[in-house]
């Protein structure tokens, strides 16, 4: 489905890829683990067409989508969930939501806001609050719903379970299932072993803007010094 | 009491088209981040074609409010072209290109006004059915002032409706905030700006055609209104709609009360009190943190210090400058001061703006007191030459201190914003202080001591002053001062945390820039023997811009190179007909072709062409 090869990205003079590959398959779950810093979010921007300065290969079902606009990206049925969340904090919840909506796809289940309510059940009770009076944990759930609005086939999902309280991390837990049951495939983006472990079907482990591990998590379980040696703080 | 409430409905009148510019300005910021300043052209350009439309109806109330619309939907479209063959292609580019661009804009669409409508004054009809005054309190109110107070909110109303009931308000709404989300939820950026452009310019059409029963429709218009409207935008807030409409009822109906007490106050106000405004609110009364910051550019590229080839050549050039009088004519050397003279203007302004990171859109402010600084020495004081050439750039730091003193706690279009306005009120306060600046008809016989009256020696005189200062410049980029400020601009952030004052350094850089653009003013003053208030004017401002813009604002030459090309280009241009927009397309043709500027072109030949290997500058 997704596959990326010998990605390099820079910042101005910095370069922060040095030739990342990885792939996602139909309906599967892969965690991109790594330290803050590793590079897990550049990945997923250039993936998004947010990085203007990258070279490689990135393809969508065989299409290369490397230099497209990032509407473009969308509209072929990539979803994207940024770190921050971005909400739009003057728009209620219900505008978040129309922003994200797209027509529905033949390849990719379709997602009505009364769908999405069910599956965040706190988002239905503040349907008519602004973003920005959301807590922390809403507000994740708010970018999740606004980007399946779009009905995408593929979810980039960049570390949903950072800065959130343990309940709603299980439940965010509860929602990677839910999306990999409808059919998604999903990259995540995860610095928490243990919470990638629980939802993700592979591994890939990067570190200072390389690809240093893929593979299953038996493995790496057999192998505990890889994950000492890249993911360890 | 009637008559008070009478001068609160007419200040309310002047609200409602003020309102329709700037809300358009404002709409069109918050989504593309583009400062506008053709948005004062479209709102001239709704005036013209209102004016044309209406006359092919006369009397009929239909065909004034249909010709009234039309026109306004004219200048949408109008908008449209313009956004798609100009703008579209500089949102990512840094703030000065998309200012300067949209000036070629201003100029190209000046001359076309003048070809289609000429240069007199127009004057509109009145409104039909809408031509007679009631009286309110026993005071006579213009029935047309009464239908502009319903305009302005109706037109309010018309778009919190667009903006709250509809999926594309809405989407206008989220790119405000955060456009690169919305694309990545795969809303096509490019007809989003598109369409919001052609709904602000529609906006300032609308405003323009209300105005031809009231005023009368001149080519003067574009300038005059933009400044009002950028201050009615900023004293909003960048982007927010209602803002607007609070700042243009504020600022018209405080002008409204305050012509009763000072009748001259009308061209200062408004920017005095966008600076109280800004000094109290940072982001205007509805902005929000960051509003006022443009789009993200592409990285910033690191200042590229001269290298020793480059420094040769200029070496070079400057000793070819000092034996120029040898072998030119006087003709030729009166040129080359006002080449040097523009240098120096450059060069200082750019020291603020690719060092400092502090863009300013009023650097004339300080060129201009720095000629009348040395003028009135010499007129009140009678002063001698040399003296008065002291005088002057004191007065420009003090003006740049004091002014400075606010700008640096701002940044951004804010920044800039502020800086227009110090230009602005100096401007004002210049052309209204007719008993000690001469007002409209400036000061004249300012000329050099006896020693210096030859064009030759002269000449001497302006070399040592001009390439004294930009060498000093140069010399302060390169100390541990110039270094700090560079550091300021590219992480203010990281420059705070290793203990740097940043608003200090700033202000002071503000101040060296101000002072020696008050020295290239005074040399100005003396080889032209006068000056007038166009010398703080928004036009000497751009000019300054267009320079450095010109030079390629990463390259510590390219300002000198910027005001060569540019006066030699002016030069010529000037005595052709429809020089703006001849210029105006010079302009547009520079930006879009050669963003890097001229240096920046001709090093990319150079690369082409083999001479160059890649990395090195
Ligand atoms: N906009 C940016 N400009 C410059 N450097 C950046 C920018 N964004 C991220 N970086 C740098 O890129 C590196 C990788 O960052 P990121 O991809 O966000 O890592 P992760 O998501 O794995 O924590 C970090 O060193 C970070 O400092
Ligand atoms: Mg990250």
């Amino acid at each position: 489905m997704l596959e990326v090869k010998d990605l390099t990205a820079r910042y101005g003079r910095a370069q922060i890829l040095n030739g990342v590959s990885l792939r996602v398959g139909g309906n599967e779950v892969v965690a991109l683990l790594g330290r803050n810093g590793a590079g897990k979010t550049t990945t997923m921007k250039c993936v998004m067409g947010l990085v203007l300065q990258k070279a490689g290969e990135i393809t969508y079902d065989g299409v290369s989508i490397l230099g497209k606009p990032s509407h473009e990206i969308c509209r072929l049925g990539i979803g994207y969930v940024p770190e921050e969340r971005r909400i739009f904090g003057d728009l209620t919840v219900e505008e978040n939501l129309e922003v994200g909506d797209r027509p529905a796809r033949a390849d990719a289940p379709e997602w009505s806001r009364e769908h999405l309510f069910e599956l965040f059940p706190n988002l239905a009770e503040r349907r008519r609050n602004l973003g920005k009076q959301l807590s922390g944990g809403e507000q994740q759930m708010l970018t999740i719903a606004r980007t399946l609005m779009g009905n995408p086939k593929v979810v980039l999902l960049d570390e949903p379970s950072e800065g959130i309280a343990p309940v709603i991390v299980e439940q965010m837990a509860r929602v990677i299932k839910e999306l990999k049951a409808e059919g998604l495939s999903v990259l995540l983006s995860e610095q928490n072993l243990h919470f990638a472990r629980a939802v993700a079907d592979r591994a890939c482990i990067i570190e200072k803007g390389t690809l240093r591990y893929e593979g299953g998590f038996a493995d790496l379980d057999a192998h505990p010094e890889i994950s000492q040696q890249y993911l360890a703080v | 009491m009637g008559f008070y409430v009478a001068q609160l409905l007419t200040g309310l009148a002047n609200a409602s088209s003020l309102f329709l510019i700037a809300c358009g300005l404002s709409i069109i910021f918050g989504v593309t981040r583009i400062v506008n300043f053709a948005h004062g052209s479209f709102y001239m350009v709704g005036a013209y074609l209102a004016y044309s439309i209406v006359a092919l109806f006369p009397g009929s109330i239909l065909g004034f409010w249909g010709g009234v619309i039309a026109a306004a939907l004219i200048v949408g479209l109008l908008g449209l072209v313009v956004e798609m063959t100009i703008l579209r292609r500089i949102y990512r580019a840094p703030e000065l290109f998309q200012l300067v661009a949209t000036f070629g804009v201003v100029l190209i669409i000046q001359d076309m006004a003048q070809a289609i409508w000429g240069a007199e004054d127009k004057l509109g009809p009145r409104a039909p059915g809408l031509s007679s005054a009631v009286r309110i309190m026993g005071e006579p109110i213009p029935e047309y002032d009464l239908a502009l107070i319903l305009i302005g909110p109706a037109v309010l109303a018309g778009i919190w409706l667009l903006f709250h009931r509809t999926r594309w308000g809405v989407l206008v709404r989220a790119a405000t905030q955060d456009r690169e989300m919305v694309g990545a939820l795969g809303v096509n950026q490019a007809w989003l700006f598109s369409a919001t452009f052609v709904l602000g310019a529609a906006l300032a059409g609308l405003g323009g055609a209300i105005q031809i029963p009231r005023e009368s429709v001149n080519l003067q218009m574009d300038l005059s209104v933009i400044g009002d409207a950028f201050v009615v935008v900023v004293i909003g807030g960048m982007g927010s709609v209602s803002g607007a409409f609070v700042a243009a009822v504020l600022i018209s109906v405080l002008n409204a009360f305050a012509v009763l007490v000072y009748p001259q106050i009308s061209i200062v106000l408004p920017f005095v009190v966008m600076a109280v405004v800004l000094i109290v609110r940072p982001y205007g009364l509805f902005g929000k943190e960051g509003s006022g910051h443009g789009a993200p550019t592409e990285p910033e590229q690191p200042l590229r210090l001269m290298s020793s080839r480059a420094t040769l050549v200029l070496m070079a050039l400057v000793f070819a400058l000092a034996a120029s009088p040898l072998v030119a004519s006087d003709f030729a050397s009166i040129l080359l001061v006002d080449l040097m003279v523009a240098t120096l203007f450059a060069v200082s302004l750019h020291f603020m703006m690719g060092l400092g990171g502090m863009v300013s859109f009023g650097h004339a402010a300080y060129f201009g007191v720095g000629a009348y600084g040395a003028a009135m020495a010499v007129s009140y004081l009678g002063l001698p030459m040399i003296p008065a050439m002291i005088v002057g750039p004191l007065a420009a730091a003090v003006a740049a201190l004091f002014f400075g003193w606010f700008c640096v706690r701002l940044s951004g279009v804010y920044l800039a914003m502020l800086t227009l306005a110090a230009a602005q009120i100096l401007w004002g306060v210049t052309f209204q202080s007719q008993e000690y600046t001469g007002g409209d008809d400036g000061i004249v016989g300012i000329w050099p001591a006896s020693w210096a009256t030859s064009d030759q020696a002269y000449f001497y005189v302006a070399f040592a002053l001009c390439i004294g200062g930009i060498w000093f410049l140069r010399r302060v980029a390169h100390s541990p001062f110039g270094y700090g400020l560079r550091g300021v601009r590219d992480s203010d952030v990281r420059a705070e945390a290793i203990g740097m004052d940043v608003k200090f350094h700033q202000w002071m850089g503000f101040a060296l820039a101000g002072t020696m653009a008050g020295l290239a003013g005074v040399v100005f003053a003396f080889s032209k023997g006068s000056v007038f208030p166009d010398v703080l004017g928004i036009g000497q401002s751009v000019d300054g811009l267009v320079m450095v813009l010109l030079g390629g604002i990463h390259a510590l030459a390219g300002p000198i190179l910027g005001a060569g090309v540019f006066v030699l280009i002016e030069d010529w241009v000037s005595r052709l007909d429809y020089w703006r927009f001849i210029f105006g397309m010079i302009i547009l043709g520079v930006v879009l072709l050669a963003p890097d500027g001229v240096a920046g072109g001709v090093d990319r030949l150079m690369r082409a062409l083999g001479l160059r290997r890649e990395g090195q500058t």
